[in-house]
């Protein structure tokens, strides 16, 4: 059964059509790709599968529940967790504060047990507190648990941001342009670990990639958009060979 | 202790009060609030006419002032909370002259611009004192709990805050209200130690005052807040020699914080036994390498 499902998407800012009728499937443990050139609509569709845009027409359902219309909180309370592609981090927090704040499923004391040290508000925070060392552990950033997240740089605030994501237990996973800025060194070693937490947590992950590397070796299918429109949806090797997709973006011949 | 050094802890504690809860609002969730004096007098004028007009005992017309000034919020926080940034300061401006007006106006009632004079003064030192030193403890809890957590997330980014499950808008409308609540204990005080209210005691200017001492101590920091309100309300006091000049310095020192240190005196350092003990770490390092 579909994790993920969208039905005839829409977005429009204006007279701009972001995102127009875009329809789509995610099944539960893939990985996806959504790729298309810049200004294509692809982080749009994000926007709206988490709340962030009110769909302008169409529905989003998420573990077979509506999802439209509901405030950005809700949908990730329900187990969908998201990176940006501009990172945005609690920059005035430490590191470890950053993935402490998602642990929301390890605590539940109340706003009065807030006011008061009462035990089980103790116990609570000291489980979070250890959950959110050991993701730290899994991103490779134990050592700078209590450094300031601005302080960082860019490649580890890429991981921190995915261990933060990972902090709400999440159900699907979207990663926008994970490995924006790396090289291909850093790139390899992303894809692993990617691959690794994938397991590790059970998750479905759609992601957006410019490096066709990743996406490539990485997904189980691909859908590529163009001006908010699906323009193919394959597996690696049919979109690879697919003439429409190799005219909007991968290029002809050499580029590609 | 004498009555003069009494009545400035007093005062101090007053101020220290409504910096607290501007401090949880504006220094840890993000929301400018520029009229915490509003919430003052809702809670001055509410608790002043129960123990005045209906004789009620002053722990209980000092309760009411703070329920009142809490439920103020709610409906004042519902439209308001969702505006950005200086919107939302701009409304909380609107709001406190609005209460202002609206006190000087049912004259019946609260005495009009002339105020309330001869109030009981019920407000001593060891109850505000003990007061005071139970709500910074509170506060510092709510601060460091996951409750408090959230309320930075939000003032650091809201939409990530929003991504990773947090209900901005209802963690905000509780930073309000608990900002309100102890505004409105400091306006019950207050009324009860001066002993006389009037619309002009919770203008703008007082407003100001609050929200330059959180800025002054450090917005992050609820040390900072308290250090702040000790030192604000103390010093006028100190300069009163020197009369006309005191306000020149006043607003020197604050202009010279800003400049030097633009996050305050303690920017986010808390006092707490850990962090005085790296602190304690810090400065031995430095002075055996030397």
């Amino acid at each position: 059964m579909a994790l993920l499902e969208i039905k005839n998407l829409s977005k429009f800012f204006g007279g701009v059509k972001a995102v127009d009728d875009f329809t789509y499937s995610l099944d539960r443990g893939h990985l996806h790709a959504i790729i298309g050139p810049n200004g294509a609509g692809k982080t749009t569709i994000f926007n709206l599968i988490t709340g962030i845009y009110k769909p302008t027409q169409g529905d989003i359902y998420f573990d077979g529940q509506r999802t439209t219309g509901l405030q950005a909180y809700q949908i990730a309370k329900k187990g969908i967790a998201r990176t940006f592609q501009n990172i945005r981090l609690f920059s005035e927090f430490s590191v470890l504060d950053n993935v402490r704040t998602a642990c929301h499923q390890r605590a539940s004391y109340s706003v009065m047990e807030g006011l008061f040290p009462t035990p089980r508000r103790l116990r609570q925070e000291k489980e979070l507190t250890n959950h959110a060392h050991e993701l730290l552990e899994l991103v490779g950033l134990a050592d700078r648990a209590t450094e300031k997240s601005k302080n960082l740089p860019y490649g580890h605030q890429r991981r921190l941001e995915i261990a933060r994501a990972l902090a709400l237990e999440p159900r699907l996973l979207l990663l926008d342009e994970p490995a924006a800025g790396m090289n291909p060194d850093e790139t390899e070693k992303l894809m692993e670990f990617i691959e690794e937490i994938k397991e590790k947590f059970d998750l479905t992950i759609l992601l957006i990639e410019h490096h066709m590397e990743v996406v490539m070796e990485l997904c189980d299918d691909i859908v590529v958009i163009d001006f908010g429109k699906t323009i193919a949806w394959g597996t690696p090797e049919e979109i690879q060979s697919n003439p429409v997709v190799i005219e909007a973006y991968l290029g002809v011949g050499e580029e590609a | 202790m004498s009555g003069y050094y009494a009545g400035i802890v007093i005062l101090t504690c007053v101020n220290l009060l409504s910096a607290l809860g501007l401090s949880l609002l504006t220094g840890f969730t993000g929301s400018f609030c520029f009229g915490q004096a509003g919430f003052m007098a809702v809670g001055a004028y509410v608790s002043t006419i129960l123990t005045m007009r209906y004789a009620a005992p002053f722990p209980g017309a000092l309760l009411a002032g703070v329920l009142a000034s809490t439920l103020v919020s709610i409906p004042l926080g519902y439209p308001t909370l969702r505006l950005k940034g200086d919107y939302f300061a701009i409304a909380t401006l609107g709001f406190a002259e609005a209460v202002r007006l609206i006190v000087e106006n049912l004259e019946k009632i609260t005495g009009g611009s002339r105020g309330i004079p001869s109030i009981p003064t019920h407000t001593t030192l060891p109850v505000i004192l003990i007061i005071t030193l139970l709500c910074i403890w509170l506060i510092r809890n709510y601060v460091s709990s996951r409750h408090g957590r959230n309320c930075v997330a939000i003032r650091e980014d809201e939409m990530a805050a929003q991504a990773i499950a947090v209900n901005t808008f209802r963690y905000k409308q509780i930073s309000f209200a608990i900002n309100a609540a102890l505004a409105g204990l400091s306006g019950g005080f207050l009324a009860h130690y001066v002993g006389f209210i009037q619309p002009s005691m919770f203008g703008i200017q007082k407003s100001t005052e609050l929200i330059v001492m959180v800025i002054f101590g450090g917005m992050h920091s609820v040390t900072g807040a308290v250090l702040a309100a000790i030192i604000l309300t103390a010093l006028p006091e100190a300069l009163r020699a020197a009369s006309a000049w005191r306000l020149v310095v006043y607003g020197a020192v604050v202009v010279l914080i800003m400049v030097v240190r633009p996050e305050g005196l303690l920017g986010s350092w808390e006092l707490s036994v850990a962090s005085v003990q790296d602190l304690w770490i810090r400065l031995r390092t430095r002075f055996s390498t030397q």
